[in-house]
């Protein structure tokens, strides 16, 4: 017992001093103090969760309808384009009903072919041995082209890729803030933005799919019919963005978003608010194209299968600029431009979990927290020291050294600490001076069974061991699960939790043994007041 | 200084002696409590059957009424207001999942938080919550799930430790305090949410805390003392660990107390919950983790090795 070794007190001590050390950046962030805090010295600090910090917890899930129709739509423009190359291939009754993209082949002679080049448009997926697509004819001229599962799971899986990087450039287009963005469970993207003052421009931004295409009017269609949802062959119906009805288009796509550099909020000369955009190169080219061959006619400017307008073509448009109307705020006008420069979402998300806290209640949480951790602690302090009087002195010396050790190793993994943290934190000072009281009492029993001094200490630290190891497995247990299955916040109470289990053990039982065996070997006292 | 004792040294308490007594009561209580839950119900949080919350604090008073007629306006749903203060300035208003798609729900928080603002200058949504019906299902399904696994592998890691009828004695003592801890929810219809569930986990590994201490003591006296008679032993053993049981379970009581009355009101339902669960779950380490034992037939040479029990019958004593 009185044999402890020079190098375990070293040990012991600096284990403290790292504690403290650490501790300390995220104790006096936020206070005037922060600043004086040297530039040498560790600068790892305990993050604040939404809770505390305020801010957006925001969980969106993909639209697995939308990502179906997306897809079909994207492989009825490329199958379009590759049977108009040479040699060209004349095809009707396009359709994409019952998630099958099929087509009539005009010439039977030319059906084989249309196959074999289908078959060349789908691609192998990774690792299952499967295509992305299977080609089939039915009805000897028909061919139909249907999506296979692991297709499906894979397209998914890549368009999750583009729009969590898609939401990230919306949110924060210059890369500096401190978000979280990542995708959950392949189809859910996780986005927390700490201090956010308004999360329904949050929303706005991320909530558009911001698909802009730009198409034909079909003029050869008969109003009547438009209005009740019927398109000529090679048409389709869309509705007027400000529900003024319906209008026929083209299905083919003159130009869309994917081919933009740049979009911008500016006035038109009006001075209402409209997006000026920037087409790429091949945009530029196949805009002037499109509009040097219809010359007098509309076309159709189209964000998210709604038509914002619908504009006659005055005279070819060459320099691979346009603006877009669409009876904008200024406000609105500037979300869509930053949506539409961020690229559009390769599929469309829903907002399935929103958990927003401001600043104030943030900030008022922390105060009570911090309030009643002290309270806590002081009350505990009292308790103990007039329970088990110098023993409780150690016991209380030991408990403030373990909260400086929890908060240290928080700081150095940047753990974050969340507001149900906060209570893990005064329920583990509480139940951290448990280790202690149950080898005190041990101590005070085998001094009433007789056992001379520094026996009944030696018998009372290691009795009482056993239970404190395995009265903190079950909080292991208890709060790993916790870890494991709890979201966010409750994912903070566990981690304190188990860094507190932990540290606990070093405090309360190497800790305060090592105060104990140097005041017996340097006071030498007759008995011990326990 | 004179020491604080709060058990006194040396106390005898015959424990054992109202065992059947407490068992009765505490069966009873039990079935109660469960009943009672099923019957009326827990008031459950947007965490698990979907929904929105929104928190508020106007400049000025607002009148319930006013504020409750303004929300239902909006046409989203029978609103529930309670106000969060006594002088009518913070208030949190609740709105059921609306029916539609899983989107719908996260569209009713932006109409109440542009309304309130418009209606109410100077006034600021604190904070407001949207959960769906899909991840309020998830997060309900983990957090049943949550629950069973702690208290299983629990009950599991102290069976190994000790013998099979502890790792009972450990279920049925988690059980009751559950048990216990629901009733009080259900009474009392405070709201049960995300945070009410790591009450519960903690309930788990904390009332645990006590039984694990008393078990120590018990497997510790049945190696010590091999002719002594199963219920004197385990009064011993409770005896001798009295002192810690009610000095741990004061200094836990204390941490939480003074979180429950003076800490964020945003946990009050985790402070209460755990404050609760440490009161049933020392009262359960000795009443129905003990007596369990008794009934599961745990006899002096439990911890005896299968030679040595044999040693020992072959040479009676």
């Amino acid at each position: 017992m009185l044999e402890f070794p020079r190098w375990k007190v070293w040990l012991i001590g600096i284990v403290i001093a790292l504690g403290v050390l650490l501790s300390i950046p995220s104790l006096i962030g936020g206070t005037p103090l922060a600043g004086s805090w040297p530039k040498w010295l560790p600068q790892y600090k305990i993050s604040l969760g939404l809770d505390l910090a305020g801010g957006s917890h925001l969980l969106l899930e993909a639209d697995a309808a939308d990502a179906q129709k997306q897809r079909l739509q994207a492989m009825e423009d490329s199958v379009s384009t590759e049977l108009r190359r040479d040699p060209r291939i004349d095809i009707g009754d396009i359709s994409t009903a019952g998630g099958r993209l099929s087509f009539m082949v005009r010439n039977p002679s030319q059906v084989d072919a249309a196959v074999e080049r289908m078959r060349n448009l789908t691609k192998p997926v990774a690792l299952t041995g499967n295509r992305d697509w299977d080609v089939s004819v039915v009805d000897s001229t028909r061919v139909v082209l249907t999506p296979t599962a692991s297709g499906t799971a894979q397209a998914l899986k890549d368009a999750m890729g583009v729009a969590r990087d898609v939401v990230r450039r919306r949110i924060d287009p210059s890369g500096t803030k401190e978000i979280t963005v990542i995708t959950e469970g392949g189809n859910r993207i996780l986005v927390e933005v700490p201090g956010v003052e308004d999360p329904e421009a949050l929303k706005r931004l991320i909530g558009q799919t911001a698909r802009l295409e730009f198409k034909l009017v079909d003029l050869s269609a008969n109003p009547q019919d438009v209005q009740q949802g019927r398109a000529p062959p090679g048409s389709q119906v869309l509705p007027m963005a400000d529900g003024t009805g319906f209008m026929a288009v083209k299905r083919r796509v003159m130009v869309s978003g994917d081919q933009l550099t740049d979009a911008k909020q500016s006035f038109d000369q009006d001075g209402r608010p409209d997006i000026s955009i920037t087409f790429n190169t091949t945009g530029a080219r196949r805009f002037a194209r499109t509009t040097q061959e219809n010359v007098n006619k509309p076309f159709a400017i189209i964000l998210d299968d709604k038509i914002l307008s619908a504009p006659n073509i005055n005279e070819p448009i060459l320099g691979g600029r346009a603006s877009i109307n669409g009876g904008f705020t200024v406000q609105s006008a500037h979300d869509l431009a930053v949506s539409l420069a961020s690229g559009k979402l390769p599929v469309k998300l829903n907002f399935i979990e929103e958990r927003t806290v401001s600043a104030e209640l943030g900030q008022d949480s922390i105060h009570k927290g911090v309030i009643a951790s002290v309270v806590g602690v002081v009350g505990i302090i009292i308790f103990m020291l007039i329970t088990y009087g110098r023993f409780g002195v150690y016991a209380n010396i030991a408990l403030l050294v373990n909260a400086f050790l929890i908060l240290g190793i928080m700081a150095m993994f940047n753990a974050t600490l969340t507001l149900p943290g906060i209570a893990g934190f005064i329920l583990t000072i509480g139940a951290a001076v448990d280790a202690n009281v149950l080898i005190n009492e041990r101590i005070r029993e085998e001094l009433h069974r007789g056992r001379r001094m520094i026996d009944a200490v030696e018998t009372g630290y290691h009795e009482a061991f056993r239970a404190i190891f395995d009265a903190n497995v079950t909080h292991v247990i208890s709060a790993g699960i916790m870890a494991y299955f709890g979201s966010g916040p409750v994912r903070g109470f566990a981690v304190v939790l188990l860094i507190g289990v932990v540290t606990s053990v070093f405090t309360a039982v190497y800790f305060t043994r090592m105060l104990v065996a140097l005041w017996i070997r340097r006071a030498r006292p007759r008995a011990l007041h326990i | 200084m004179k020491l604080l004792k709060l058990v006194p040294d040396h106390t005898n308490v015959d424990f054992m002696r109202w065992r059947n007594l407490a068992l009765m009561l505490s069966i009873i209580a039990t079935v109660a409590s469960i009943s009672y839950t099923v019957y009326r119900g827990l008031n459950l949080g947007i965490d698990f059957v979907g929904g929105q919350l929104v928190r508020a604090e106007f400049a000025r008073p607002v009148p319930i009424e006013e504020l409750r007629a303004r929300v239902d306006s909006l046409g989203v749903g029978e609103a529930s207001i309670q106000a969060l203060d006594k002088n009518n300035r913070t208030y949190q208003i609740r709105l059921p999942r609306p029916p539609g798609p899983e989107t719908a729900s996260n569209a009713v928080v932006s109409k109440v938080r542009k309304l309130i603002p418009q209606q109410y200058p100077g006034a600021r949504i604190d904070a407001g919550e949207s959960v769906s019906g899909k991840v309020s299902e998830e997060l309900a399904g983990d957090s049943a799930k949550a629950i069973a696994f702690a208290m299983i592998g629990i009950a599991i890691y102290i069976w190994f430790r000790f013998e099979w009828q502890f790792g009972v004695g450990a279920l049925v003592t988690l059980g009751h305090d559950i048990a216990m801890t629901l009733g009080f929810f259900a009474i009392t219809q405070l709201p049960v949410d995300l945070n009410v569930v790591a009450a519960f986990l903690t309930i788990v590994g904390y009332s645990l805390n006590d039984t694990v201490v008393i078990y120590d003591r018990i497997r510790e006296n049945l190696r010590k003392y091999r002719k002594m008679s199963i219920l004197p032993l385990l009064n011993l053993s409770l005896n001798e660990t009295l002192a810690r049981t009610v000095v741990t379970s004061l200094t836990v009581l204390i941490a939480l107390g003074v979180l429950m009355l003076i800490g964020p009101e945003v946990i009050f339902g985790l402070a209460i919950a755990i404050f609760l669960g440490v009161i049933i779950g020392t009262y359960s380490s000795i009443y129905i983790s003990v007596p369990t034992l008794v009934w599961l037939g745990v006899k002096p040479d439990s911890f005896l090795k299968s030679d040595e029990k044999e040693q020992a019958e072959a040479q009676p004593a």
